[in-house]
């Protein structure tokens, strides 16, 4: 790993990673996978949060899907813990609330295979600051 | 292959569903039955929109048009005119209040969306652990931009202009603090962050620092590069061990990348964090006190000034800022002065991160922009009472904060108006209270915290406050007399006069701001005896209706106390100077005799 050693080289960096994606290899090439995100903030972990993570490792590796796990900070839904974004390319990222064994088989199985929402969707309930800047 | 055209996803939020959107469901999915689109929409129970007010909410994939107060009637409509025939139902739209006009268009579908994340943009988005997550959403850019374009000075004028104002409680203008600590003239200086976080119910700052240490990181960078500071220091509690892994994690990374270190960005300019544990002590959150025990003294504050601008860790220069107002910093810079300051009210810039908590159905971490009101806090975005029940207050600002009630549901949130109305913004803690929260026993709640947490120093702090809490357990318990209140009032004052700290001088709000709004709670308890909200237990007695009663034992048998007796199929009687109020026999009447007096 290269150090980054004025603003021009932090840029390319930036570019880097939105640009070609193809030629780099799965773990180093996120964002053409499906992305599963589970948020691992302390509130999170206490609800179950990393036996929702490993049931989704399990999961993905036994169907092989073309899918990583990652884990995130918290989403704020603390009410609807453990949570999970999906992250589908080309699609809007979809939340997922109150997710355990059972859910995950049906995130996998209904909405990452077929592309069919599921109930139990968190819907986003904030502006980033480029919707509130557009509005 | 079941991709559906359509979904239509109805609000499941406990705001929603009491207002049947259950039922809505059921009925849409007739609907679609009978027009033969089952194959064409879905129907979707979701979690809460966050406009709980306007509910049921309904909104339609993939044209994302948002219907507000449907009910089951509106079902045929909306399946036959938008389903079938891709015509939005004009009369279901939300209505402006400002223009009037219904909202029909794709673009504007956002209003229901009640909070703007700035300080939270990350926390969520990106792995925390990752640096190039970082790096891919701004991460250090606005080091670079300061680094390698602007002067500290300009920096500084940035920050000033932005009207950023400090989220650790008390509100003092970033930028003016910025610059005070530039113009001290003696070396080394220090940029600390303030991780403490020691109100009850806030988690705040550990959010942004579990899901998005480095903006803090960097933002501690840019203010090193204003104040000419190399050192940066974070004072993070011990609890949070899961925040201290992430820091270590980031700052292992930002150094690894030349981020963090000597000569960062070709620029000349050096930085490095360290981390500081502290040991969980509320005062420890006190600046002062912070730095003594960084210091590895004793955590006591001392009077100020000096400041720590002026004499702060080992003598020397320091500024020290809440983790949320760093976590700010490095999207002013990158956004203008202008485009903060264009948000939240005239006085209070931005947004405002809170952890929301009690009797509320959608407890979480919200940020919103300052001039939310606390009714579109508590009533959209937190879904409303839990169980129906009444509202009855609102807790901000912790143990140094009040209670606000009612009458100030419709007050813009900013720190001049929370302070006017008896309460403070704080850092960040909001707690919602109902009908069977006792105020008398909410401000004892906090007294007791204080009690315990109060270093000692001075004997306002250590002896009035203990005085306090000695007066309102004597009316919890029924002792109290109407002098005591006043008593009560005439302590809170002096001690907020005269204690050394913050601390102290803030630690009678809880009790002034609850005397204030709920004056008739405490005479209750005073002249009548009674707790109206039957929490204090020394207030209670539980009794055997003997006209209901028919002698099954089960209250005897389960008595932890031994307090009940009577013959079998006789009526029993409780013993109230043995009875310990737990409630038990009560639980246990299988016929509804006992009863609460
Ligand atoms: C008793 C007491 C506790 C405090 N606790 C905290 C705390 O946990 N976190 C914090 O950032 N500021 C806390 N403060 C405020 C700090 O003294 C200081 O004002 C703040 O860290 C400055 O940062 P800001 O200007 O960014 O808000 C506390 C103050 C008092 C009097
Ligand atoms: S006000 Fe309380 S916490 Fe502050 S110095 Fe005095 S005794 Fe210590
Ligand atoms: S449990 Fe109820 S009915 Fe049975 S003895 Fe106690 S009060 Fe009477």
């Amino acid at each position: 790993m290269n150090k980054i050693k004025s603003l021009d080289d932090l840029r390319k960096m930036k570019q880097n990673m939105a640009g070609d994606l193809s030629i780099r290899e799965k773990s180093t090439n996120p964002e053409k996978m499906i992305q599963i995100r589970v948020a691992m903030a302390t509130c999170g972990i206490a609800a179950g949060a990393r036996g929702v993570m490993n049931a989704f490792v399990e999961k993905i590796e036994k169907d092989k899907i073309p899918a990583i796990v990652t884990q995130t900070g918290c989403m704020g839904f603390c009410y609807a813990e453990p949570t999970v974004e999906v992250r589908i390319p080309g699609k809007d990222p979809v939340v997922f609330g109150h997710v355990d064994a059972a859910k995950v088989e049906e995130i996998v199985d209904k909405y990452i295979v077929k592309g069919e929402l599921i109930d139990g969707i968190l819907p986003v309930s904030f502006q980033t600051i480029e919707e509130h800047e557009n509005k | 292959m079941a991709e559906y055209k359509n979904y239509i996803l109805v609000c499941g939020g406990t705001g929603c569903r009491a207002s049947r959107s259950s039922e809505l469901v059921e009925e849409l999915n007739k609907q679609l039955k009978i027009y033969q689109l089952e194959n064409d929409a879905k129907v979707l129970t979701t979690g809460c929109f966050g406009f709980c007010e306007k509910g049921p909410n309904v909104k339609i994939i993939p044209d994302n048009t948002f219907y507000t107060r449907v009910k089951p009637e509106d079902a045929e409509e909306i399946v036959k005119e938008h389903i079938l025939k891709g015509r939005k139902v004009q009369r279901l739209l939300y209505l402006d209040p400002d223009t009037n006009k219904h909202i029909s268009d794709d673009k504007h579908m956002e209003f229901y969306k009640k909070q703007v994340r700035i300080a939270l943009r990350n926390c969520g988005f990106i792995d925390p652990e990752n640096i190039k997550e970082s790096i891919e959403r701004d991460g250090y850019a606005a080091l670079g931009k300061v680094l390698t374009e602007l002067t500290p000075e300009q920096t500084i004028d940035i920050i000033l202009k932005s009207g950023l104002r400090g989220r650790g409680g008390a509100g003092f203008p970033t930028g003016k603090k910025w610059a005070i600590a530039s113009k001290s003239v003696a070396k080394p200086k220090y940029v600390i962050c303030n991780a403490d976080e020691g109100d009850p119910g806030a988690f705040m700052d550990r959010s942004i620092l579990e899901g998005d240490p480095h903006s803090v990181l960097e933002a501690m960078a840019i203010c090193g590069y204003c104040i000419g500071a190399e050192h940066g220091l974070i004072y993070v509690r011990a609890e949070y061990p899961l925040a201290i892994h992430r820091l270590q994690v980031a700052i292992k990374q930002a150094r690894e990348y030349g981020l963090l270190g000597n000569d960062i960005m070709g620029s000349g300019f050096n930085f490095d964090v360290e981390l500081r544990y502290g040991a969980g002590a509320f005062v420890c959150g006190e600046e002062t006190a912070l730095i003594h025990s960084m210091e590895g003294k004793r955590g006591e504050p001392t009077l100020k000034p000096p400041f720590p601008a002026v004499h702060g860790y080992l003598g020397q220069p320091s500024n020290v800022n809440n983790v949320e107002t760093f976590a700010n910093v490095p999207i002013i810079i990158l956004k203008g002065a202008d485009w903060f300051s264009s948000i939240g009210t005239a006085t209070s810039k931005g947004t405002k991160v809170f952890a929301l908590a009690g009797k509320i159905n959608n407890v979480g971490l919200i940020e919103v922009p300052m001039g939310t009101t606390l009714r579109e806090v508590i009533f959209d975005i937190g879904g409303g009472m839990k169980n129906g029940k009444k509202f009855k207050a609102v807790q901000t600002g912790g143990p140094s904060g009040g209670c606000l009630t009612e009458k100030h549901l419709d007050v813009p949130i900013d720190y001049d108006n929370l302070k006017a109305a008896g309460s403070i913004m704080g850092s960040g803690g909001m707690i919602v209270m109902d009908e069977d929260n006792c105020m008398v026993a909410v401000a004892k709640f906090y007294l007791e915290f204080i009690v315990g947490e109060s270093c000692g120093k001075c004997s306002p702090c250590r002896i009035g406050n203990m005085r306090m809490l000695e007066i309102l357990t004597k009316i919890c318990d029924g002792k109290g007399t109407m002098d005591d209140l006043y008593e009560l009032r005439d302590l809170a004052h002096v001690i907020k006069d005269t204690a050394l700290c913050g601390l102290g001088q803030t630690s009678p709000n809880p009790v002034l701001s609850t005397l204030d709004n709920f004056w008739d709670e405490y005479v209750a308890h005073v002249r009548d005896h009674k707790c109206p909200a039957g929490v204090c237990k020394n207030l209670m007695e539980y009794h055997i209706d003997p006209a209901i009663c028919v002698g099954c034992g089960a209250c005897q048998r389960n008595c932890p106390a031994d307090a009940i007796s009577g013959e079998k199929r006789a009526p029993h009687t409780i013993d109230q100077s043995k009875c310990i109020k737990c409630g038990t026999c009560r639980e246990k009447c299988k016929f509804g005799a006992i009863s609460i007096q």
